[in-house]
């Protein structure tokens, strides 16, 4: 079977692993005071949208403007920030207000709990099947090797309910529900995981739903619409984003066999074959935290982000030297592309469909 | 004001108040806790002085006891112990800080410290302090820099008017190399004498040297805190006294660790990180820190209990007192733990 592993010949994987720590070692050596001074300046403004967010739901006619700028503040804090603080990217700071142990985002999935179904189960065991559950959240067939079953008839509908409840999402991500229904967790294996949601979530619901409508006064319902708008805003931008990371057509999914006894090179490998890119202008990338660079995401998921943008077209030229697929596009290309393939998965696999579909599990031409 | 504050801390869920008061001010923060240097002194060549104000959360300190300052040096937060040297009795902090050529930190705030800087406090800690009610009779033994936790004692007494014998001992270079010149010499009154070796022209610790200074000596509580020359042969003659029980020390400069690399055995897992390493014989704080880690610490010699983190499995040394602790779950410091065999740390 052709695999991940007969991509490059072992000497080509050893000489690829070695340009890529030399890329890393390159930049953690270049790390420094910029670094902090950008991401404290995201934070500043972050901060300072956040109140006046809050402080504009007081003048009705500028209700739009509140909830732009809270929708803003909330993706810079899950994504630039949250996201990036929390995968340790500032931990050499030894700054605790930049720690990826105590870091804790607007978002009603807890810290502690996405640590380690993002950090550890995702990063670590990227697109290998049955091992990283985000390969369609326990809930979507979004890779052609899962087994096909009535229930994914609604895969686009489970989608569309997933890009609104985004935050929801997330958070009941932990509670490995599937594996619930299949049996190979009780309940009460998640009372740990579940005290954490249930504590988190009722302090940012209690904040945005009850605590900051109630101070507006008669303008409480207008407040609750806004910062529910703004929830939505960031729910339907990070479902997006963190959809064409991964999603597109092209990306490939591996198997546990594959990847077993997997060396430097080839784990590097792995994460470039599984993420995708978004092309877009400096704000574009902040505003996505600059997951927009997946790839260089993947490969060094604890470098500041702000280092992607920077290493992204020494990254591509080698990919380009190796003959490696380097996935990238526009927005709506990406997004596109994510749609088709939710649409095409709902259906049951025809020898034609399946073929259509590039990825995975050495499905690839190239025999060895 | 306390219903008022808790509201403030729910509508700023997740963050908190500090994150936001900071960037208005830093030193409005309710619960961080920094001081921002109102004045910079340069006593000698190679010191610095620095009054801060601490910020609302700063509950005093003892004297005798050190405070781990935080200063950020080229985007990394640095910490480093150090004693306060005012008394217990006036609010502010006196910090005296000697440039040690190879001291990032120490270069650091002789070079940059000026009013205004911000810097991170923690709450004092340490147990170099006088008992209460305080000893009628009192030895106080400096040498070098190691005067600051002593000076702040003796600084206390004389605010407390306390009536009984006292003798500061402090050994420096020469003259000029004795901080705090000034203040010491103001501080004199008759009960309370100050007496200064020059090492430089030979006078080291000796018996002669307190029986001169302090006769009573061996009816005196006495504080020590400086290099190892000088706490080496101060111990040796109490002990040689019988006197130990009344010597009080605190360490500053490193203690010479000894570390057998050559016959380590055993895996090091950090729990946390899920990273392995082989045990290379090393303290586990550089063995983390070669694993890619970076966990928080702070004086690397034992002293400041920064680094402190949870031993879940197995056996280690601790390089200072040669004891081995090996019960679960309990506390260590990394910077001075070596591991025996197979140990698991939470980091």
């Amino acid at each position: 079977m052709t695999g991940l592993q007969d991509r490059l010949t072992p000497a080509q994987i050893e000489e690829f692993g070695r340009e890529m720590d030399a890329i890393r070692r390159r930049i953690v050596a270049d790390l420094g005071a910029q670094d902090v001074d950008y991401i404290q300046n995201v934070i500043k403004t972050q901060r300072g949208l956040e109140v006046a967010g809050r402080a504009l739901m007081y003048f009705p006619p500028a209700w739009p403007a509140a909830v732009t700028a809270l929708a803003v503040s909330k993706i810079l804090d899950n994504m630039e920030i949250g996201h990036n603080v929390m995968h340790g990217q500032y931990d050499w700071t030894r700054d605790p207000a930049l720690s990826s142990q105590k870091f804790e985002w607007d978002n009603v999935a807890p810290a502690e709990n996405w640590r380690h179904s993002h950090n550890y189960v995702h990063h670590t065991y990227t697109n290998i099947l049955d091992k990283d559950r985000d390969i369609g959240y326990g809930i979507l067939r979004i890779d052609p090797a899962q087994k096909w079953h009535p229930y994914y008839l609604g895969n686009p509908v489970y989608a569309t309910l997933l890009a609104f409840i985004f935050q929801w999402g997330v958070m009941l991500h932990d509670l490995e529900f599937d594996r619930i229904v299949r049996g190979e967790r009780t309940w009460a294996d998640t009372k740990d995981v579940r005290g954490k949601m249930l504590r988190k979530a009722a302090r940012q619901v209690g904040k945005d739903y009850v605590l900051f409508p109630l101070l507006t006064g008669p303008l409480a319902p207008l407040t609750f619409a806004g910062n529910a708008t703004a929830n939505l805003a960031r729910n339907l931008w990070a479902f997006s984003i963190i959809f064409c990371g991964h999603f597109p057509a092209d990306v490939e999914s591996f198997t546990e066999e594959e990847t077993e006894n997997e060396s430097r090179g080839q784990w590097y490998l792995r994460q470039i074959l599984g993420s995708a890119n978004i092309t877009g202008g400096k704000l574009f990338h902040i505003m996505s935290g600059n997951l927009s660079h997946q790839i260089e995401h993947h490969l060094f998921p604890d470098i500041p982000a702000r280092r992607y943008p920077q290493i992204a077209a020494e990254v591509r030229a080698i990919c380009e030297k190796y003959g490696l697929p380097y996935n990238t596009g526009p927005l709506h290309k990406q997004l596109f592309s994510v749609a088709k393939k939710l649409v095409k998965l709902a259906l049951p696999p025809t020898p034609q469909r399946e073929s259509e579909e590039p990825s995975t599990l050495g499905a690839e031409p190239k025999a060895a | 004001m306390g219903k008022l504050a808790s509201l403030a801390e729910a509508l700023l869920t997740p963050h908190g108040m500090d994150r936001y008061l900071e960037l208005v001010d830093p030193m409005l923060v309710r619960r961080d806790l920094r001081g921002v240097v109102t004045a910079v002194r340069r006593q000698t060549t190679d010191t610095v002085t620095l009054t801060l104000r601490p910020s609302r959360a700063w509950r005093g300190f003892t004297a005798g006891q050190y405070v781990r300052l935080t200063v950020d040096i080229d985007g990394v937060r640095r910490t480093r112990c150090y004693s306060p040297t005012g008394s217990q009795h006036h609010d502010g902090l006196e910090l005296t800080v000697k440039a040690d050529p190879q001291g990032l930190v120490s270069r650091h705030l002789h070079t940059h410290a000026r009013p205004g800087l911000v810097l991170g406090l923690s709450q004092p800690d340490g147990t170099f302090t006088l008992p209460h009610p305080r000893p009628e009779r009192l030895v106080l033994i400096s040498g070098g820099s190691g005067i600051t936790p002593v000076l702040s004692m003796l600084r206390t007494l004389a605010d407390e008017g306390h009536d009984g014998e006292v003798v500061f001992l402090h050994y420096a270079n020469s003259a000029d190399d004795v901080l705090h010149r000034d203040e010491l010499a103001a501080l004199e009154r008759p009960n309370l004498r100050v007496v200064l070796g020059y090492t430089d022209d030979g006078e080291y610790f000796s018996l002669e040297h307190l029986k001169t200074a302090a006769p009573w000596y061996d009816t005196a509580e006495s504080y020590l805190c400086g290099p190892k020359q000088l706490m080496d042969p101060v111990r040796e003659l109490y002990a040689a006294e019988g006197l130990s029980e009344r010597l009080h020390t605190e360490e500053f400069t490193p203690p010479e660790l000894t570390f057998d690399t050559g016959s380590a055995t055993g895996q090091v897992r950090f729990a946390h990180s899920g990273r392995e390493v082989e045990n290379s014989g090393r303290p586990l704080l550089e063995q983390a820190e070669t694993a890619g880690l970076r966990p928080e610490h702070g004086c690397r010699m034992g002293i400041c209990f920064s680094c402190t983190q949870v031993k879940t499995r197995g056996t280690v040394r601790n390089a200072k007192s040669g004891e081995l602790l090996s019960e679960e779950n309990e506390e260590i410091q990394l910077c001075i733990s070596v591991p025996v065999g197979d140990v698991e740390i939470n980091c």
